[in-house]
């Protein structure tokens, strides 16, 4: 076999105002053709800026040293009109966010024909026939009708599909692909990654393969590197690294998968928290006098309890009404149906009473980044709600702070500083520290460990588990992360498109799911396996 | 990533009993506790050369003309007389209390009074001033008569804004030893009225600031906050206002009323107001469904303190980066409503009116250049520090 990329002592370090950060030191690999090589490893280190700097995709500032040979050609510092003719035609990328990487203004078409009129020189009938072709390959269907669609009108898995058919618009030798499926649900993640598979038999394709995840290498690589803080530390054949990981970093993402069950609950155990068919629809209104033709149904006749020292995962694809189900609950969101607090209706209480009652229910966002004021130190974001709710006497606040700090495994000393110089892990041990200063008796967790790398969720997964111990607390936990909804949840609770499709006790859930939706759910976050059209 | 958790991963949560919070950081030079944020925003800033350099002139300039009456006054500061002090700028004197005439306030420039007090209140000054004086300095007597003698301080500039001067010729008169910037058509002199003028405008400009942007931010924030039907109505009531001209406003309240500084500073924010509300609304829209802005809600935190404490801050880079507009804006308003003489009356120490008087008397070049470099000067600095404030909370820069 030949190589098609052979990437040799590579580094890249960023200059700003003065300062140079080391992103990727002395990385060497080779890509060979028809082989899929995976790089693995945790946010910033370095995958994405490695898979960058083969085409010279990096911003002005980079400073790169060392070889990347495609097909025997030096690409480091190689002319532009040579990089422009490799870029897009032979080296093709895919990128993370399906979102933004797809221009909203042009149809499909006009993205697709773009590329292929720029290298092939294809335009008119024979440039369309090639666009409906590559996008039936990539599996979409009605392509003929579908080509004069815009990105807004296709689904996240569907903008993928799109991206994936520009990148092979040219017959790339190398296909890239940066974090593909992170924005995907499970089951959609799980088709894009047997397509990806697919195409790359067909074409006899190689390609580079850049994730956190190590479930989906085991699926779809041949060899894997493993890089941390800017350096390979140990690559090989995917098979040897599982069964025999060397260093002491590839074990310890190897083991950082949540694991563990939850805690049995006491049998007497209070009710928390009950709803009965509680709804939230959003009504559609048309015409002038706005009258409600419609409704959105977001939420339909969900109905649960939550016991003290009792987890409810509540799973489900995105826009299956996971978030607003929490929202309403919260009684951030109007909603229809009763909700119990403690015995008492809280539906239809004015903001004043449940101003009271909101030290008693608290929750916790997915994205740390977000819910935390930029402007307000840790100490004030922490002591926020004892400020809402008031400190009982002889307290000091500031006390009271630190050992909230210190529970949730923050140094105290890191009190004064703002929410950009913690990582993600810390910015949510914050934002749990926020809500359980309170000592609230139930905890909505929306997603609190989806925009966490493996290892800082499993310790994430741990806090939350001691802390339920410690305080009996209740919580709703959402996710979309089936494997971190069983090392946590005690009753399951699987949603799809606002309904609840099933729910019942985790293991039983778990072991024998009853409709073909939880099914398809597992065999995607498990097996990474798609199943019927799910 | 994580290496700064003790104790985390797979243990037990660490026992907090024994978790002490870190000491206060240490107070400031002033005695004023900054935050960490404030500090590094006060570092950028003196990091500017030329913004921190044009803060502290001008603060200098400022601060002076807040002492205008001490700096140029036609009275003097301190005046001894017959072993007594006196100080004029503070307390009403009659002549009489000199051993003059009249019943009304001393006229401290009239070479009477000055004789009165030089020689402690001879009766030859009522008759013969000169001759009084010139034999109280030479032999220390007033017709033979040994005398008392009295002293008075004047301030560096002695006269006022208002004060009509005795000159040789016609007004204006060119710069001399007496008049350093010459005086104007009303033989006021120059310096005194620039000095009065600088702090009238500056003073002027910063009221009315303050009422725009407290008005401003105020209703944007309303608006964006509660959206919905709030929203569209006062957006619409803006557009209304807007529409109001404004000038027309000012010349017929100018007609039926005396304008004063207060009457301007309330018809100048009247209309001004609405310049912030657009920014400050788009801000308060946008951050008002932050995730942090909804965490705080479930924490049961109110909607005002929402506002402000969570939503104001980030609104407030947004606001800085109009200020400058507003100011200078202002400081223009004032100006060209004097040129055209529906501002402050013409007695007022305005460098709108020293405009025009240099327009009206091109003969007379000192009046045109002392007015374009106080306009220049008082600009430019302003123009400068908010360069140097807005660069010091860019969050680029803030937040590394």
């Amino acid at each position: 076999m030949s190589e098609v990329l052979e990437v040799e002592n590579l580094s890249v370090s960023f200059r700003q105002d003065g300062a140079q950060t080391q992103a990727v030191r002395g990385v060497s690999f080779t890509v060979e053709r028809g082989e899929t090589v995976a790089l693995v490893g945790e946010s910033g280190s370095g995958k994405s800026v490695t898979a960058l700097s083969t085409v010279s995709l990096l911003p002005d500032s980079a400073e790169v040293t060392g070889s990347v040979k495609y097909a025997g050609q030096e690409m480091v510092g190689a002319p532009a009109a040579r990089l422009r003719k490799v870029r897009g035609n032979e080296i093709s990328f895919v990128f993370q966010e399906p979102m933004t990487s797809l221009n909203p203004l042009h149809t499909l078409e006009k993205q697709i024909g773009e590329s292929l009129a720029l290298h092939q020189g294809l335009v008119g009938a024979p440039a369309r026939a090639r666009i409906i072709e590559l996008l039936e390959r990539v599996g979409i269907a009605d392509a003929e009708r579908r080509i004069k669609a815009y990105p807004h009108q296709l689904s996240g898995g569907q903008r993928q599909r799109v991206m994936i058919a520009m990148a092979l618009a040219n017959n790339p030798d190398l296909l890239v692909a940066d974090e593909p499926t992170t924005a995907l649900d499970v089951t959609i993640q799980a088709q894009i990654l047997e397509l990806l598979a697919k195409l790359k038999r067909e074409e006899g394709m190689s390609l580079l393969f850049i994730t956190h995840d190590l479930g989906i290498v085991r699926r779809i690589a041949d060899r894997v590197c493993v890089m941390q803080g800017g350096e390979i530390v140990e690559q090989g054949p995917t098979e040897t690294i599982f069964r025999a990981p060397a260093h002491a970093y590839t074990r310890k993402l190897l083991a950082a998968e949540p694991a563990g069950r939850p805690e049995p609950v006491a049998r007497a155990a209070d009710e928390v928290v009950s709803t009965d068919a509680l709804r939230v629809w959003f009504p559609i209104q048309r015409g002038f006098l706005r009258r409600t033709v419609g409704h959105v149904k977001a939420v339909n006749a969900a109905s649960l309890t939550v016991h003290a020292g009792e987890t409810l995962g509540v799973v489900g694809e995105s826009g299956s009404g996971k978030t607003t189900l929490a929202m309403a609950m919260m009684r951030l969101l109007a909603s229809q149906g009763p909700i119990i607090f403690e015995g008492r209706n809280i539906q239809g209480l004015g903001t004043r009473e449940l101003r009271g009652l909101r030290r008693h229910m608290q929750i916790v966002f997915q994205d740390p980044f977000g819910s935390l004021s930029p402007r307000m130190t840790a100490e004030q974001i922490i002591a926020e709600g004892l400020g809402v709710h008031g400190v009982a006497k002889g307290q000091n606040p500031r006390q009271l702070v630190a050992q909230m700090m210190a529970e949730v495994g923050l140094d105290p000393a890191m009190m004064p500083r703002y929410p950009h110089e913690f990582s993600g892990g810390q910015r949510q041990r914050i934002a749990i520290a926020r809500a359980m200063i309170l000592r609230p008796r139930l905890l909505v967790l929306d997603e609190p460990t989806s925009a966490l790398d493996m290892t800082v969720q499993v310790q994430i997964v741990d806090l939350l588990r001691a802390l339920q111990r410690r305080y009996g607390l209740a919580y709703l936990f959402i996710s979309h992360d089936l494997r971190v909804v069983r090392a946590l949840a005690h009753k399951v609770m699987v949603m799809k498109d606002g309904d609840v499709v099933e729910a019942g006790a985790a293991e039983e859930i778990f072991d024998a799911p009853r409709t073909d939706y939880t099914r398809g759910l597992m065999a995607a976050a498990f097996d990474m396996k798609a199943v019927g059209a799910a | 990533m994580e290496q700064t958790v003790p104790a985390s991963s797979r243990a037990e949560v660490p026992d907090p009993a024994d978790a002490a919070p870190p000491p206060l950081p240490p107070r400031g030079r002033f005695g004023i506790r900054l935050s960490p944020l404030n500090r590094r925003r006060w570092r950028n800033f003196t990091r500017n050369r030329r913004a921190f350099w044009s803060l502290i002139v001008f603060g200098v300039l400022f601060g002076l003309s807040l002492f205008a009456e001490l700096l140029a006054n036609d009275k003097p500061l301190l005046i001894q007389y017959q072993g007594e002090y006196y100080t004029p700028i503070i307390n009403f004197y009659p002549e009489t209390a000199f051993g003059g005439d009249f019943q009304t306030e001393a006229v401290y420039r009239d070479p009477v009074v000055r004789c009165l007090v030089r020689t402690g209140g001879a009766e030859l000054c009522l008759f013969e001033p000169e001759t009084a004086l010139q034999e109280a300095e030479a032999s220390g007597t007033v017709e033979g008569e040994p005398i008392e003698p009295g002293w008075m301080i004047w301030p560096p500039i002695p006269y006022s804004y208002n004060t009509i001067n005795n000159i040789d010729g016609a007004a204006p008169s060119p710069p001399d030893a007496n008049h350093w910037l010459g005086t104007d058509d009303t033989a006021r002199d120059v310096v005194a009225r620039v000095t009065y003028g600088f702090r009238l405008s500056v003073a002027f400009a910063i009221v009315v600031t303050v009422l725009t942007s407290l008005i401003g931010i105020a209703a944007g924030a309303v608006q964006g906050f509660f959206g919905g039907l709030i929203d569209l109505f006062f957006q619409r009531v803006i557009e209304l206002w807007g529409a109001t001209p404004q000038l027309y406003i000012i010349i017929i309240v100018a007609a039926m009323f005396q304008m004063n500084f207060w009457l301007l500073v309330f018809l100048m924010t009247l209309f001004g107001w609405t310049a912030l509300v657009g920014v400050v609304r788009a801000e308060f829209l946008r951050a008002r469904n932050f995730e942090y802005v909804r965490a705080a809600r479930a924490l049961g935190v109110s909607n005002a303190k929402i506002m402000f404490r969570h939503v104001l801050p980030n609104a407030m880079v947004a606001t800085l980066t109009m200020l400058p507009f507003i100011v200078t804006g202002t400081i223009g308003s004032l100006a060209a409503l004097d040129f055209l003489g529906f501002g402050l009356p013409s007695s007022a120490p305005s460098l709108g009116e020293l405009t025009l008087q240099a327009k009206q008397n091109l003969q007379a070049p000192w009046l045109g250049f002392t007015a374009f470099f106080a306009f220049a000067i008082m600009l430019s600095l302003l123009v400068f520090i908010f360069e140097g404030v807005r660069d010091a909370f860019d969050p680029r820069k803030t937040f590394q």
